[in-house]
């Protein structure tokens, strides 16, 4: 690797942080794993510092390993997957719908 | 022939003469596949799912296609009849599909992966699911939700991962060959570990539609074989333009077998120097790995090939960050999916959905995979975005000009395919630590490159070492020409683990 040894000028993660991130991502998590993650997610950033060292002015990104680009398909229509097999999987359904809680909040 | 006089390392152009010639019965191979599972998978513990009846109807039908004379044509007919694993990252219809993960503990797909649908349609016979780490996240298979996978040479130490279950099943002689995927060696890694041949084709070389994504820019489809003859027969098998995936080439699959045989005579070959430098933080190849590769460098040069250890690839060493910015990142996005809501672990009885989507994920996703979500939200996140993500991108972008200006000089790269052999269960616990098992096998992925590990000798404590040949985008028969070149000149392929 290159010379980022010294896990050195990353800031610490706040517990706030981690707190934030878990909840952008949805997973919900207790004060245990807020501070084992906090520790985890330094050390790894630490690593990935070293990243910042590489002189990249002009040079475009990359975005995918293939050279493709604007990829284009058929206009075709194609049988849809049964919706009996597509809900067999269902946690909870009602008719042939998904059944979740309520998203919208009463005002 | 009755089904314990199968020999268990048949190789796929070997069971495809056996079963032509009429010698053996797919049902035949694959019972003694079956039996072999059980009699070994207590201990190597490969499989999560082993489909034993519905294996056995496909070799019944493989059978009927045989004796009718309707099986199709070589190459993709050297898999009929065959017995095959299949990583459990792959979606097959109907039969129970977790990735490693409790999130997907009851999931039964209802469609097949195309490179599953292909196998089925060239005959193969899937006898199960092999285990995985986590959505395909880890290099030891001890990462998976159910239980760890052994190493079939010594038991108490890792196959490697993510692709562990696939690489300890094909060297167990469970199956004849299986199938893995790689982002950033999760093919090559335990292939290596385990002592088989794995190869990552090109990026879009191989359909992605059905595969569980885990970082779509990286991920590839292929295969675990004892021979490199048999990872250009399974490739043959799955490649090729596919309309489901857009990232897939419309390139057609060219014979991947048709320069096999044709030695090593006037082949480039260069070996970066990246590759063999001890770096600044120590981080470099075991001495009885260096030994094992530098071994096999010589006999490439030996048998004709011409070698350049002058070559440089000044930004590989970027990879591993690069790789652990991207991965993440893309995985943060792929695994948005599992909400609870349309297939999948479902928490319910919270306060309101978004609270249940916040347990469902708690309960479902494991340690890595976590960590990883989150790295990858930070690194997507206002304000960092052009540090971290775009930054990865750019230096991706760098590492790829330095393969193609090496690949203007040379038609192969030659580097080793791990540090060490295999570890043992539980040795390695911090995560970097763990993550620095894929140094070398990442900058192809990153490049989009194709690369085969294969056996190249034996270190500490009679461990497998595998050899990694990298070749240039679309170059996958340049690249099995020169590992199976590299392949007869010893026998390192046809030695295989004692197993109970």
């Amino acid at each position: 690797m290159s010379d980022d040894s010294q896990p050195s000028d990353v800031e610490a993660f706040s517990a706030e942080q981690v707190r934030h991130l878990a909840s952008l991502a949805r997973i919900g998590m207790t004060p245990q794993e807020v501070e084992e993650f906090r520790a985890e997610l330094a050390g790894i950033l630490s690593h990935i510092q070293a990243l910042a060292a590489v002189e990249t002015e002009g040079v475009p990104p990359t975005a995918n390993g293939a050279d493709l680009l604007n990829v284009q398909a058929e206009d075709a229509a194609r049988a849809p997957l049964p919706v009996a097999a597509v809900l067999a999987n269902a946690p909870q359904r009602e008719a042939d719908y998904f059944r979740v809680q309520a998203v919208l909040e009463q005002s | 022939m009755s089904a314990p006089d199968v020999d268990h390392w048949l190789t796929i152009a070997d069971a495809a003469r056996l079963l032509r010639s009429g010698e053996a019965t797919s049902t035949q191979l694959t019972r003694a596949a079956l039996e072999r599972i059980r009699a070994t998978d207590e201990q190597v513990r490969a499989f999560i799912t082993v489909t034993e009846e519905e294996a056995l109807e496909a070799a019944a039908r493989a059978d009927d296609l045989l004796r009718r004379g309707d099986a199709p044509d070589a190459p993709t007919g050297a898999l009929t009849g065959v017995p095959i694993a299949l990583k459990d990252v792959l979606m097959t219809e109907g039969v129970r599909t977790t990735a490693g993960s409790r999130m997907l503990d009851t999931l039964r797909p209802p469609y097949d992966a195309t490179s599953v649908a292909r196998l089925r349609e060239a005959g193969a016979v899937s006898v199960g699911k092999t285990n995985m780490d986590e959505f395909a996240m880890g290099s030891s298979t001890e990462h998976s939700a159910w239980f760890p996978t052994a190493n079939p040479w010594d038991v108490e130490r890792v196959p490697g991962g993510s692709s562990g279950g696939s690489a300890a099943a094909a060297a167990a002689g469970q199956c004849v060959a299986s199938l893995g995927s790689d982002t950033g060696g999760s093919i090559r890694q335990p292939a290596a570990f385990c002592g088989v041949v794995g190869l990552k084709p090109t990026y879009g070389r191989v359909s992605r539609y059905g595969l569980i994504a885990f970082a779509s820019s990286l991920d590839q489809i292929g295969p675990f074989t004892r021979t490199v003859e048999d990872a250009a027969l399974l490739l043959q098998a799955i490649a090729g333009p596919d309309p489901l995936d857009s990232t897939c080439s419309d390139e057609p699959a060219p014979d991947f077998s048709a320069q096999l045989g044709e030695g090593l005579d006037g082949l480039r070959i260069a070996a970066p120097r990246e590759f063999f430098e001890r770096s600044a933080d120590g981080q470099g190849m075991d001495d009885g790995v260096a030994a094992a590769v530098e071994r096999a460098i010589g006999l490439l040069a030996g048998a004709g090939a011409s070698l350049d250890r002058g070559a440089s690839l000044p930004s590989v060493g970027y990879s591993l960050p690069v790789y652990y910015v991207l991965a993440p990142s893309e995985c943060s996005a792929n695994l948005a999916r599992y909400d609870g809501v349309k297939y999948g672990h479902a928490a319910r009885g919270g306060e309101s959905m978004w609270e249940d989507m916040e347990t469902t994920r708690q309960q479902g996703f494991g340690r890595e995979v976590k960590r990883r979500i989150l790295l990858g939200a930070y690194a997507l996140s206002a304000g960092y975005y052009d540090a971290y993500y775009l930054q990865a991108q750019k230096v991706r972008t760098l590492i790829r000009r330095e393969f193609d200006a090496v690949f203007e000089r040379a038609d192969l790269i030659v580097a080793p395919t791990t540090p060490t052999v295999a570890f043992r269960q539980g040795e390695i616990t911090d995560p970097y630590q763990m993550y620095l098992n894929d140094i070398y096998t990442i900058p192809a992925n990153i490049a989009g490159l194709p690369a085969i590990s294969l056996p190249c000798g034996f270190a500490e404590a009679g461990m497998p070492v595998g050899l990694q040949l990298i070749a240039n985008r679309n170059e996958e028969a340049l690249l099995l020409r020169a590992a199976h070149a590299f392949e007869q000149l010893g026998d390192w392929s046809s030695r295989h683990p004692e197993l109970g």
